[in-house]
C-alpha cells in the first residue's frame, strides 16, 4: 500500500466515527470533553454552532452517531451521545450574549424562507449574520415546524423550542407567521433574490379501508391528530385505542393517548416486531407505559355500528422471504383477528405536497411528483429556488434538516454573491499535539470501564398524568461526568512519523487491542491477513507508513482504536504523537463565528 | 512511567486458549521500565508463549534477581507466582523451589550484569546441576538500573553513552552454558518476536535447564552509535542459524521444505521442535561443534541466533538426586513421618 495521505480532511475525519456519521458533522468528542470539564456552556456552543437545536437534538435526534460510536465496537454499547447533548443545554446557563447580534447594516439582498421548520431555522441562522433580509413564511402561528407541532412536549417541553428558535429569530429575520404560502410563482414575482423551501412533508396517509367513511369520527391520521394535541385544540380520546404503523409517529400517538384517557392502547403492525420503522427506544419507551405492540396484522376493516367505531378486523400474515431475500407477507389462514377500540390512529406514513407551487416557473418535479433537486448545492431546476429538510427528498428528521440547511445557505449565499455554488468551500482542519509531559497529555486519555448509564425517568403515573411533563429526567451532573467519561476521544489522533521509528516494538506490545502491526508491505487485500488482529471491517481505514530501516512498514487498523495514547506514551523517540484533529465542516461564510 | 493501567478493553476477536484465557488474561501490572526498552517486548513475548502453550498462569513460577531485566516479572503473568530475590540469587532461590516443588514451571529472568557479574557463580551451578527451568537473561550489555555502567557482557571495544571505550574481554553467557552442560541453549533477540517466541515456547517445554541469551537494548544507556547491544547493531550483523516452530503433540506435523533445510525434533514432553535451517551444515546436537561454530562467527563479528544446542533427552536435577517425584507440600504425613522402624532401619545403614 502506499503510505496514508492524512492531509485529506476526510481521513482522520472518518476515524471520528461518530461525527462522520452526524449528518451536520457535530464534534462529539471535543463537546463531551467539555462536559468532563464542567464547561457546558462552552459545549453548548459547540453543538449550538453545528447543529443549531442542541436541547431540542438532546431530546428528540434520531443520533445516527450512536450506532456508529467506537465504542460500541469495543464495549456493549456506544456512548450516550445524544443524551450528553441535552446536558449541554441543560446546563449552559444564560448564552444569550454568545449569540451573534442581530446584523447593523444589510446586505441588500432578499430572501424568503418557506416554512420555520428546522431546516429554514438553520438557513436563516447561518444567513442572518451577514445581512441579508430574510422573510419566513409560516401557515402555523408558532415558530419551528414540526418540532413544534407534532412531537409530543413530552418528549420536548415547549421552553426548549421557545428558547432555541427564539436565538434564531432573535437575529433579525422577518417573521410572517400563520401566513401560508399558496403561489411559488407569486412569491419569485415579489423579486426576491432566492427562494428556499423547507415547508416539510405535511400530509399523512390514510388507509382506505371498509367502514373508513362511515366511522370517520373516530378515525385520526396520526400526524393531523398529533399537531390538533400539540396545538391543544385535542385533549381528549376513547378509552380503548389502536394505532395502526410502526414508525415514530406511530409510538407518539399511542403515548399521546395513554396521557388523554387512553387505558387500553395498542399497537398493531403490518410487519414483524423487529422491521419497524421507530427506534429501539421509542419501542421500548411505548412498552414501558404499558402499550403492547402486536406485530404481523393486516388491518382489513373498521367496525363500526349506527355510525360508530367499535373495533376493527386484521389477517394474520407471516414473512416469508424469496430467493433475493425480498419480504412477502404471507396470510397464515388464521381466522380474523377482530379487536375492540373506541379511536383508530391512523400512523401508515407521510407525504409531500406541493399544491402551491406551479408547475410552469420552470422548476421540475419528477416522476414521483418530487422537485428535482441538487443533493449538493440543493438548489433546484429553478436556480433560485432552493430545498431542504424533509421537503427536499421526503421526510427524514431533524438533523437530516439542519444539515440541508447549512448547505442550502451556503448556496444561497454563493448564488447571492454571483458565485458558483458548485464551488463548495472547504473545511477547516487543525491537528494539534496533546503532549504536556512525558507522559502527561491535555486530554484524559484513561479508559473508563463503565457501561452506559440509563437517564432517568419521572414515576411512570405522574409521568402519564400530564401530556406535558417531560418523562425523560436528563443525567445530573454526576451521571453525565461518569458517561462523558466513556467517549474514547476518537479525535485525538494517532499520528506516526516513520523516519522517527526505531522499529522497537513497544507500541504493538503495549497497544490494548492490538491494532499494531510492523510487517513486509503489500496490498491492502493481502495486508489485512498479516495484521495482529483481524481486520474484516473495509470501512475502518488501515493507516500505513512509508518504508521502515529494515523494510517493513507499520499498519495500524483504525477500527477499535481506543486512542488511550499508550503507543505514544510507550514510544522511546516520539515516533508516535497524540494530536487533536478539529475539523469544522464549512458553513456559509461567517456563519455563528462566535465561540 | 506510564500513569494509566493498560485498559482493560481488548479487541472483539481476541482468540481464547484452551483453557479460556486470551493473551490478555497472561499480562501483569503496566510497565515502568523506561518507553522503548527491550526487556518490554520480552516481558510481550513471555506473555504469548504462555498463552499459545494454554500454559495454566497458576502453575507457573517466575523468579528473579536485581535489575531491569528482573523486575520485568511484574510485567507479564500477573496470575502466577513470583519471588524477586537479592541481586544475582536468582539461580540458588529457584533450585531451591524447584527441589521442593518440581510441579511448577519455573521461569528465571534475569539481567547481564545480575547473571554475568555479581551472580556469575550461581548462573553457573544451577546450569551445570541441571536445573529444569527457563533461564532467560535480558542482555543490554550495561546496568541499566543503575544508569548504564558497562556489564560483563559489554564487548571489548564497545563506547558508553558517554564515549568511554570498554577494554574489558566480555563475558558469553551462551558460551558458558554450553561449556557447563545446559540441555538447551539459544540466543536471540528482542526485537524479533518471530524468532523469539517459538524459541520460549520450546525452552517451556524442554525438561531440563534452559538457558535463552536474549539481547535486549537498553535504549536510556546502550542504544547509540559504537555500541554493540542497539537495535541498529544487532539487527546488521544477527546471522540467524535456524528458525523454530514448535508444534503440539494434537497437530499434524508437514514438512513442505526442501530436502536437508528442515529438521523435526521431538522433545520428551512429546511436542516437536520444527526447524528451517538457514545454516544447513549447523548442527545443533553437537556441542562441541556448536561451540566451535560460534566462536568462528563471532570472531568474524556476527551475532549468532537462533536454537543453538539442544538435547531431546535431558536429565535434571531430580533424576540426578533421586528425589521424592510428589513436591514435598503435597507429601502427607505418613510418607514424611514413616516410624521408628523406618527411623531404626535408616540408623542401622548409617552404624
Ligand atoms: C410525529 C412525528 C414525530 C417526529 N419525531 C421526530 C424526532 O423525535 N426526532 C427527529 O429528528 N425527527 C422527528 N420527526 C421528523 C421531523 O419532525 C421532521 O423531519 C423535521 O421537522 C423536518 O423539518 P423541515 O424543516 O424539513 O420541515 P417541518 O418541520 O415539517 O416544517 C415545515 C413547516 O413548513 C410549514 N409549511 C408547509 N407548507 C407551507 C406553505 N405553503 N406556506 C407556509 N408554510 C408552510 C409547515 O406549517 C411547517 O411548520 C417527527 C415527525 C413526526 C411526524
Ligand atoms: C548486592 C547488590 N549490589 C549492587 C546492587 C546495585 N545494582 C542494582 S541493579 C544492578 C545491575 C543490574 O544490571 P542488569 O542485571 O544487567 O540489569 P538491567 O538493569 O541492565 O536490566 C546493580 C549493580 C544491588 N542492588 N545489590
Ligand atoms: S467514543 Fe466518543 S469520539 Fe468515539 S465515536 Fe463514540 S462518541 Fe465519538
Ligand atoms: S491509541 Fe495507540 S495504544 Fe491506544 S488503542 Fe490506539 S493504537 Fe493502541
Ligand atoms: S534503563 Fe535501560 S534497561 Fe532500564 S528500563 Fe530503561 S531502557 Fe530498559
Ligand atoms: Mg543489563
Amino acid at each position: 500500500m502506499q503510505p496514508t495521505d492524512i492531509q485529506d480532511p476526510d481521513y482522520f475525519h472518518k476515524v471520528v466515527d461518530c461525527q462522520w456519521a452526524c449528518p451536520a458533522h457535530t464534534p462529539v468528542p471535543e463537546y463531551i470533553r467539555l462536559i468532563s470539564a464542567g464547561r457546558y456552556a462552552d459545549a453548548f456552543m459547540v453543538n449550538w454552532k453545528s447543529n443549531v437545536f442542541p436541547g431540542i437534538l438532546g431530546r428528540t435526534c434520531d443520533r445516527p452517531c450512536e450506532p456508529a460510536c467506537r465504542r460500541g465496537r469495543v464495549e456493549e454499547e456506544p456512548v450516550a451521545i445524544c443524551r450528553l447533548k441535552r446536558v449541554a443545554a441543560d446546563y449552559k446557563g444564560d448564552v444569550s450574549d454568545r449569540m451573534p447580534p442581530a446584523p447593523t447594516t444589510r446586505n441588500g439582498k432578499k430572501i424568503a424562507l418557506v416554512g420555520a421548520g428546522p431546516a429554514a431555522l438553520t438557513v436563516a441562522r447561518d444567513l442572518a449574520p451577514m445581512g441579508y433580509h430574510l422573510v419566513v413564511y409560516d401557515g402555523d402561528s408558532r415558530a419551528g415546524g414540526m418540532i413544534r407541532s407534532q412531537i409530543p412536549k413530552f418528549r420536548l417541553p415547549e421552553e426548549v423550542i421557545d428558547e432555541e428558535v427564539g436565538f434564531i429569530t432573535a437575529m433579525g429575520p422577518e417573521m410572517r407567521l400563520g401566513q401560508r404560502v399558496d403561489s411559488l410563482k407569486g412569491l419569485l414575482d415579489e423579486g426576491y433574490d432566492a427562494v428556499f423551501v423547507g415547508s416539510g412533508a405535511p400530509r399523512g396517509r390514510d388507509l382506505d379501508l371498509p367502514g373508513r367513511q362511515e366511522a370517520s369520527e373516530n378515525i385520526h391520521i396520526g400526524i393531523d391528530w398529533l399537531s390538533s394535541v400539540s396545538f391543544g385544540h385535542i385533549t381528549k380520546i376513547g378509552r380503548r385505542v389502536i394505532v395502526l404503523g410502526g414508525g415514530n409517529t406511530a409510538m407518539d400517538c399511542c403515548r399521546s393517548s395513554r396521557r388523554l384517557g387512553g387505558d387500553d392502547v395498542k399497537v398493531i403492525v403490518r410487519s414483524g416486531f423487529e422491521e419497524m420503522k421507530a427506534s429501539p427506544w421509542e419501542k421500548e419507551d411505548a412498552i414501558g407505559e404499558d402499550i403492547p405492540i402486536l406485530n404481523f396484522l393486516v388491518p382489513k376493516e373498521f367496525k363500526h355500528r349506527d355510525g360508530k367505531l367499535y373495533g376493527m378486523t386484521f389477517e394474520k400474515v407471516h414473512a416469508e422471504y424469496d430467493a433475493k431475500g425480498r419480504r412477502r407477507l404471507v396470510p397464515t389462514g388464521e381466522p380474523e383477528h377482530f379487536f375492540e377500540c373506541d379511536d383508530v390512529l391512523v400512523a401508515v406514513g407521510q407525504e409531500n405536497a406541493f399544491p402551491w407551487i406551479e408547475r410552469d416557473i420552470g422548476l421540475e418535479f419528477n416522476e414521483w411528483a418530487m422537485p428535482v433537486v441538487n443533493e449538493t448545492t440543493f438548489q433546484s431546476t429553478n436556480p433560485r429556488v432552493f430545498f431542504g429538510g424533509d421537503a427536499a427528498f421526503g421526510p427524514k428528521n431533524i438533523i437530516w434538516a439542519v444539515a440541508h440547511g447549512h448547505q442550502a445557505a451556503i448556496s444561497i449565499h454563493q448564488f447571492c454573491q454571483g458565485t458558483d455554488v458548485n464551488d463548495r468551500p472547504p473545511p477547516m482542519v487543525t491537528l494539534a499535539s496533546q503532549k504536556m509531559g512525558i507522559h502527561e497529555w491535555s486530554y484524559d486519555n484513561g479508559v473508563s470501564l463503565d457501561l452506559r448509564f440509563k437517564v432517568p425517568h419521572r414515576d411512570k403515573v405522574i409521568a402519564l398524568k400530564d401530556i406535558k411533563s417531560e418523562v425523560e429526567l436528563g443525567f445530573d451532573l454526576k451521571l453525565a461526568f461518569a458517561e462523558a467519561q466513556r467517549c474514547l476521544n476518537c479525535d485525538v489522533q494517532t499520528i506516526f512519523t516513520d523516519k522517527l521509528c526505531i522499529e522497537c516494538d513497544a507500541c504493538v506490545d503495549i497497544c490494548p487491542v492490538d491494532c499494531i502491526t510492523f510487517t513486509g508491505n503489500g496490498d491492502e487485500a493481502d495486508l489485512r491477513t498479516r495484521l495482529m488482529a483481524p481486520a474484516h471491517d473495509l470501512d475502518q481505514a488501515l493507516y500505513v507508513s512509508g518504508e521502515l530501516k529494515t523494510g517493513r512498514i507499520m499498519a495500524k487498523d483504525e477500527d477499535v482504536c481506543l486512542h488511550c495514547g499508550l503507543c505514544a506514551e510507550r514510544c522511546p523517540t516520539g515516533a508516535w504523537d497524540m494530536e487533536r484533529f478539529l475539523i469544522d465542516v464549512a458553513q456559509a461564510e461567517n456563519a455563528c463565528c462566535s465561540k | 512511567m506510564t500513569f494509566i493501567a493498560k485498559p482493560k478493553l481488548h479487541h472483539p476477536e481476541l482468540h481464547k486458549n484452551s483453557l479460556g484465557y486470551t493473551r490478555r488474561d497472561y499480562e501483569g501490572a503496566i510497565s515502568t521500565l523506561c518507553a522503548g526498552c527491550g526487556h518490554d517486548s520480552i516481558s510481550a513475548a513471555i506473555v504469548r508463549a504462555c498463552f499459545e502453550l494454554d500454559l495454566p498462569p497458576h502453575r507457573i513460577a517466575k523468579l528473579s534477581g536485581i535489575g531491569c531485566s528482573s523486575k520485568t516479572p511484574t510485567y507479564f503473568l500477573g496470575a502466577s507466582h513470583g519471588f524477586n530475590s537479592v541481586h544475582g540469587r536468582m539461580p540458588s532461590v529457584l533450585t531451591g523451589a524447584n527441589l521442593a516443588n518440581r510441579d511448577l514451571i519455573y521461569l528465571g529472568v534475569s539481567g547481564d550484569g545480575d547473571s554475568a557479574s555479581i551472580g556469575l557463580g550461581q548462573f553457573a551451578h544451577s546450569m551445570r546441576r541441571g536445573v529444569n527451568m527457563v533461564y532467560i537473561v535480558e542482555n543490554n550489555g550495561v546496568y541499566g538500573l543503575t544508569k548504564g555502567q558497562f556489564s560483563a557482557t559489554s564487548d571489548k571495544g564497545a563506547k558508553s553513552k558517554r564515549g568511554v571505550v570498554n577494554s574489558d574481554e566480555a563475558i558469553d553467557l551462551v558460551g558458558m552454558a554450553l561449556q557447563l552442560g545446559a540441555t538447551f541453549v539459544a540466543r536471540s533477540f528482542s526485537g524479533d518476536k518471530a524468532q523469539l517466541v517459538p524459541l520460549i515456547e520450546a525452552a517451556l517445554k524442554h525438561e531440563g535447564a534452559a538457558f535463552i541469551d536474549c539481547l535486549s537494548p537498553c535504549v536510556a544507556f546502550n542504544n547509540h552509535e559504537g555500541s554493540t547491544k542497539s537495535f541498529d547493531y544487532i539487527r546488521e550483523h544477527n546471522a540467524a542459524v535456524n528458525f523454530l516452530d514448535v508444534i503440539r503433540s494434537r497437530e499434524e506435523i508437514t514438512v513442505d521444505y526442501a530436502p536437508g533445510s528442515v529438521e523435526l525434533v521431538t522433545q520428551h514432553d512429546g511436542s516437536t521442535l520444527r526447524l528451517r535451517k538457514l545454516h544447513t551444515t549447523y548442527d545443533m546436537h553437537d556441542r562441541v561443534s556448536a561451540l566451535t561454530y560460534m566462536q568462528e562467527r563471532q570472531a568474524a563479528g556476527e551475532i549468532v541466533t537462533g536454537l543453538l544446542y539442544v538435547d531431546p533427552n535431558p536429565r535434571d536435577l531430580h533424576g540426578h538426586l533421586h528425589t521424592s517425584d510428589t513436591p514435598l507440600n503435597a507429601l502427607m504425613d505418613d510418607a514424611l513421618v514413616p516410624g521408628s522402624s523406618v527411623l531404626a532401619h535408616v540408623n542401622a545403614r548409617l552404624r
